[in-house]
């Protein structure tokens, strides 16, 4: 049994139908991709398993269905999710963010985990009274992505992180998520643009176009794989 | 120089009312980011609860804290009645907002079928004496107003900075959606904060009705005093409320004794203050400046 399955997914926009049947898994610990060009639904797919919109289907998580809970009810179960755009609480300091993502956990090791991620993102810990809002892209990425991991998620849910940042800053960006899900053990289901990145981080792929999976596989034979390249990741 | 400063103290004590109304106008702007317009009216009714229990021969600091009480939940039952159903407030602000003021309408009907349009009668809560220092008299009723409103600030800045649940009402009102995602559960935070506003204005009230006659229109003037405050010190703070509640109460009541053009005007300097304000520094005194960035 995998920790997420996604089966035959169906959603959209009021008339508008964006996903067609979708299915996808992605297992404990696991790096998996969804790779799409833009508007193929994959912001949509991660809104809808973490129960931003509502769709139909089936939505499990270690078998249990979860399709139609609220995103908070979605995090108490293991779900973290950085929205496409980092979803940054910009009136709140970058150590109140952080504290916000622990919102849920009751432990006595919050503040314990709080240095420890203003160390693993040093950036942060440079500036973690400073006004969320006001950091740079790359900063504000890295406080969503923190933020998501000090509620100990068992699956992370991370929406194009390289948006609008500087190759140099996205592959930072990607060092340091790979250091941390290391060290966690954390899945990660990915969508992603930018595919020789993902492809590089992650260990398993599908490919989304128009709101159905085309292809998918080990993230190396992807690589490989001219025709899949040729027709849909523009490589 | 005693009649300035007796016109004065007269205005500070004003000023705390106004920054009472103030603090509940800050929370629910906190939580939602809106203007809640039935704040006034939600004040002027759970003041009646206040006068009913206390006529039923209950000592009045107890009939306070059942009036704040019943506030707290008509608050929360307007919020899952009318205006949770409307959705994410962040997403749809007009209609809320109008929403708002059409609770003003329903509660201020609802207050005249229940208490009728004779105004009632509240004793004030500190008694009617008053004490003399260095020549000016002070009456202990708004010495209590200062200190009652001390207390709220200190139990709000409590609740802001230093507790979860403040945080929680923080990040709602930055980042509703980011907030849920970060396991807030929205919905409930935003009705704690109805809730919570409702309870502080029944404290206003409690202090408007003995100067002006416990009635159904109790709060109306009041609640443009708390825009003109909280205007002036900037809609999400605490400190600003107050600051701003002091400012309005002590040129509201000092302009008028020696303009007399504005004697017959009592509301014109709030108004002018709102308007200044939102020319020169629409973030207000101490309100934070909205810093954006995609
Ligand atoms: N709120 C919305 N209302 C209506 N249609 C929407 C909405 N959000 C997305 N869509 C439509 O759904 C389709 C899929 O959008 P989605 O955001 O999931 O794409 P995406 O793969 O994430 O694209 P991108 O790489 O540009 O982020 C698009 O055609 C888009 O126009
Ligand atoms: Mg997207």
């Amino acid at each position: 049994m995998s920790l997420l399955e996604v089966e035959s997914l169906r959603c959209g926009y009021g008339i508008v139908e964006v996903l067609f049947g979708l299915s996808l898994s992605v297992d404990e610990g696991e790096l998996v991709v969804v790779l799409g060009a833009n508007g193929a639904g994959k912001t949509t797919t991660l809104r809808a398993v973490s129960g931003m919109i509502s769709a139909e289907g089936s939505v499990r998580l270690n078998g249990r269905e979860v399709l139609g809970r609220r995103p908070d009810q979605l995090l108490a179960s293991g779900v973290a999710h950085v929205p496409q755009g980092r979803g940054t609480i910009t009136a709140l300091s970058v150590e109140d963010n952080l504290l916000v993502g622990a919102y849920q956990r009751k432990d006595s090791e919050v503040s314990a985990d709080l240095e420890m991620w203003l160390e693993a993102f040093p950036r942060l810990g440079q500036r973690r009274n400073q006004q969320a809002g006001s950091m740079s892209g790359g900063e504000q990425q890295m406080l969503a992505i923190a933020r998501a991991f000090m509620s100990r998620p068992k699956l992370l849910l991370l929406d194009e992180p390289s948006l609008g940042l500087a190759p140099l800053v996205t592959r930072e960006v990607f060092d340091r998520l790979r250091d941390v899900t290391q060290r966690t053990g954390t899945a990660v289901l990915l969508v992603e643009q930018n595919a020789n990145l993902a492809l590089d981080f992650a260990a398993r792929a599908y490919v989304l176009e128009a709101g159905s999976i085309v292809a998918s596989g080990p993230a190396e034979e992807l690589q490989h794989d001219e025709a899949i390249q040729k027709a849909y990741l523009g490589l | 120089m005693n009649d300035f400063l007796e016109v004065l103290v007269v205005g500070l004590g004003n000023g705390a009312i106004y920054a009472m109304l103030g603090l509940g106008l800050v929370v629910i702007y906190r939580s939602t980011g809106l203007l809640n317009f039935a704040q006034g009216e939600l004040a002027m009714f759970s003041t009646f609860i206040v006068w009913t229990i206390w006529n039923a021969g209950v000592p009045m600091w107890l009939a306070i804290i059942g009036g704040m009480f019943g506030g707290f939940l008509i608050g929360i039952l307007l919020h899952q009645v009318a205006v949770s159903p409307l959705g994410d407030p962040h997403e749809k602000p007009l209609a809320v907002v109008i929403v708002t003021i059409g609770l003003f309408l329903a509660l201020n009907g609802a207050a005249q079928l229940i208490w009728g349009t004779v105004d009632k009668r509240l004793p004030p809560l500190f008694g009617t004496g008053q004490v003399t220092i260095g020549g000016v008299s002070i009456q202990w009723q708004k010495i209590g107003s200062l200190l009652v409103l001390a207390a709220m600030v200190g139990l709000f800045l409590v609740l802001f900075q230093r507790t979860k649940v403040g945080l929680a009402m923080r990040a709602v009102a930055s980042n509703s959606e980011s907030a849920g995602l970060c396991g807030v559960p929205v919905p409930r935070i935003l009705m704690l904060g109805w809730g919570l506003a409702a309870a502080t204005g029944t404290v206003a009230g409690v202090f408007t009705a003995p100067q002006l006659g416990l009635g159904t229109n109790l709060m109306q003037l009041t609640l443009i005093f708390g825009f003109a405050a909280i205007t002036l010190g900037g809609f999400d703070s605490i400190l600003g409320a107050v600051v701003g509640g002091m400012v309005v109460g002590v040129l509201s009541s000092i302009v008028p004794q020696y303009v007399s053009a504005f004697e017959r005007m009592p509301l014109a300097p709030a108004f002018i203050l709102i308007l200044a304000v939102l020319l020169f520094r629409p973030q207000g005194l101490f309100g934070s400046k909205q810093v954006q960035r995609v």
